[in-house]
């Protein structure tokens, strides 16, 4: 009982870090292409430690497959938003950063 | 003991994330009806809306919380993108950026520019104050209403209280909200000449996105509509789920079959407050008053009313969307 | 001082806010962003002081009026909206006239 509380307390650090790691490298980096980049990995890792961490306290199997189809939609959506965005960035005619 | 020692913590936490969360809407409010770029107003603007769902869930209200997230974020957002694309699509060549329109303040005259300015933050910080006055000096609440919903809850059908009050016991906000939605549809529909936006091709991300998301909408739409009998959930979120479904198949491309654009289109629009009114005509008849369901079969009529609902929310948030009335013609 | 003041707080911030900028602006697609956000500092004032209750299940009868209200604004944007390119076809601008205060 106390074990499982433990995982998901580390799990949803781990994850709170890679949000960080996602929010730092959108500030921070220089063009569209790589923001996108940042957020979409880091986040989609940062969500599936979460969605982990939560799984291990759902009080039903029901409740850990919902968490896991979230996670499933958010990856779907974000990869395919993300390549929307860069897309049409790359019609619109920005070009990557180049150090 | 523990517990005793542990809660001043735990509560310095709340307050500090509920003090975070306060001052980001602030802040993305005022950015979104700031920065000189409407494409980028208009993103923080959802950005605003997705936190504000957040808020609701901090307030313990996950039914509003739904209905933001889908409608108040996502589907308000997406009408505000198709205006802004149908604005632009006429002038390609002016840029975005909007140059600094303000009425109040457009005069030469530095002095009568700050001094309207003063005025208008004096009125402002006039009503501020009253507000919050108001707000602080409110009695503690009474618990009549809730007391009342909670007594009855059992009667109504349903055990998600919020679904009670939407469906049963205030079901005439419902119905009037219900009205207001067609409405605002037809009205827009009055519009003629509305100018189609710039429209691409999908490509093959977006189309596979769609094929894969459309029907799993179609099946949270369900879930909603089915659950929100005893947890959050209801025909309203259900519904603006089916118009997200219909809005992403609009952006693919798929236009209604013709056969299905006159009639049976305007059936389905009216189809949730036709069944809303007449199960309430109906119950007149048997002799019970307007809107009075008898609690052996209230929960199913209440399901059946959702259901239509459902139905009529989705398509019409959808043909809000496409904003000119679907054509008879030029049909592809 | 509870949490829910603050929200409540809050509310007539965003509020005071969209009024704000529901006058200074003259571009009418921002005049509707500002209206949204009136309203949702509307919502938040009622949301709030529905869980004024520490503790216990807060008030559903504020709930379903937010959410009936959210349909009712969703409503409202979208005339609001088709009405705005209708104005820009007429007009060529999405803007109100300029007028000084001389």
């Amino acid at each position: 009982m106390l074990l499982s509380e433990f995982f998901t307390v580390i799990l949803l650090l781990a994850g709170a870090f890679f949000f960080l790691a996602g929010t730092v490298g959108l500030l921070r980096f220089p063009d569209v292409y790589t923001r996108l980049h940042a957020l979409t990995k880091a986040d989609n890792v940062g969500l599936g430690l979460m969605v982990l961490g939560l799984a291990l306290q759902a009080e039903s199997w029901a409740m850990t497959g919902k968490l896991i189809l979230i996670w499933l939609c958010v990856l779907l959506s974000s990869a395919s938003v993300a390549h929307l965005i860069a897309n049409a960035a790359r019609k619109k005619g920005i070009e990557p950063w180049k150090q | 003991m523990e517990a005793m020692t542990s809660l001043p913590l735990m509560t310095l936490m709340q307050l500090l994330f509920d003090t975070l969360l306060g001052f980001a809407l602030l802040w993305l409010g005022w950015r979104a009806l700031a920065s000189p770029d409407l494409f980028q107003a208009i993103v923080l603007f959802i950005a605003f809306g997705l936190l504000m769902a957040i808020v609701w869930v901090r307030l313990d209200a996950p039914d509003v919380a739904l209905a933001e997230a889908a409608i108040g974020a996502g589907l308000t957002g997406a009408l505000l993108l198709t205006t802004l694309a149908r604005l632009e699509a006429k002038n390609r060549s002016k840029s975005a950026l909007e140059k600094k329109h303000k009425v109040w303040l457009m005069t030469e005259n530095v002095k009568l520019k700050t001094a309207s300015f003063l005025w208008l933050m004096v009125i402002l910080m006039l009503l501020v104050s009253g507000l919050v006055y108001a707000v602080l000096t409110l009695q503690e609440q009474t618990f009549e209403l809730q007391m009342l919903v909670s007594k009855n809850l059992e009667s109504s059908g349903v055990s998600n209280p919020v679904t009670a009050v939407l469906l049963n016991f205030r079901g005439y906000d419902t119905l009037l909200e219900m009205s207001v939605l067609l409405l605002a549809l037809l009205g827009v529909w009055s519009f003629g000449g509305i100018p189609k936006p710039h429209e691409s091709l999908p490509g093959p991300v977006l189309n596979m996105l769609s094929r894969l998301l459309i029907p799993l909408l179609i099946i949270v739409a369900g879930y909603f509509l089915w659950v929100g009998s005893d947890a959050p959930g209801g025909a309203f979120q259900g519904g603006s789920v089916l118009g997200a479904a219909g809005v992403l198949l609009l952006l693919v491309g798929w236009r209604l079959c013709i056969r299905f654009v006159g009639l049976p289109l305007r059936i389905i629009l009216v189809f949730g407050l036709g069944v809303f009114v007449s199960a309430a005509v109906v119950l007149i008849f048997l002799g019970r008053q307007f809107m009075e369901y008898p609690p052996s079969v209230a929960g199913a009529l209440i399901l059946l009313i959702e259901a239509a609902a459902t139905l009529s929310i989705g398509i019409t948030l959808a043909a809000l969307f496409l904003v000119g009335r679907p054509e008879f013609r030029r049909h592809k | 001082m509870n949490t829910l003041y603050l929200y409540t707080i809050v509310g007539v911030g965003l509020f005071t806010l969209g009024l704000y900028a529901l006058l200074i602006h003259s571009d009418l697609l921002r005049k509707i962003l500002a209206i949204n956000i009136m309203g949702s500092g509307v919502f938040l004032i009622l949301v709030a002081l529905a869980a004024r209750t520490q503790g216990a299940v807060p008030d559903p009868v504020p709930h379903a009026m937010v959410i009936t209200g959210i349909v009712v604004a969703v409503s409202a944007t979208a005339l609001a909206l088709a009405l705005v390119i209708r104005v820009r076809t007429k007009v060529g601008h999405a803007n109100l006239p300029e007028q000084s205060l001389e």
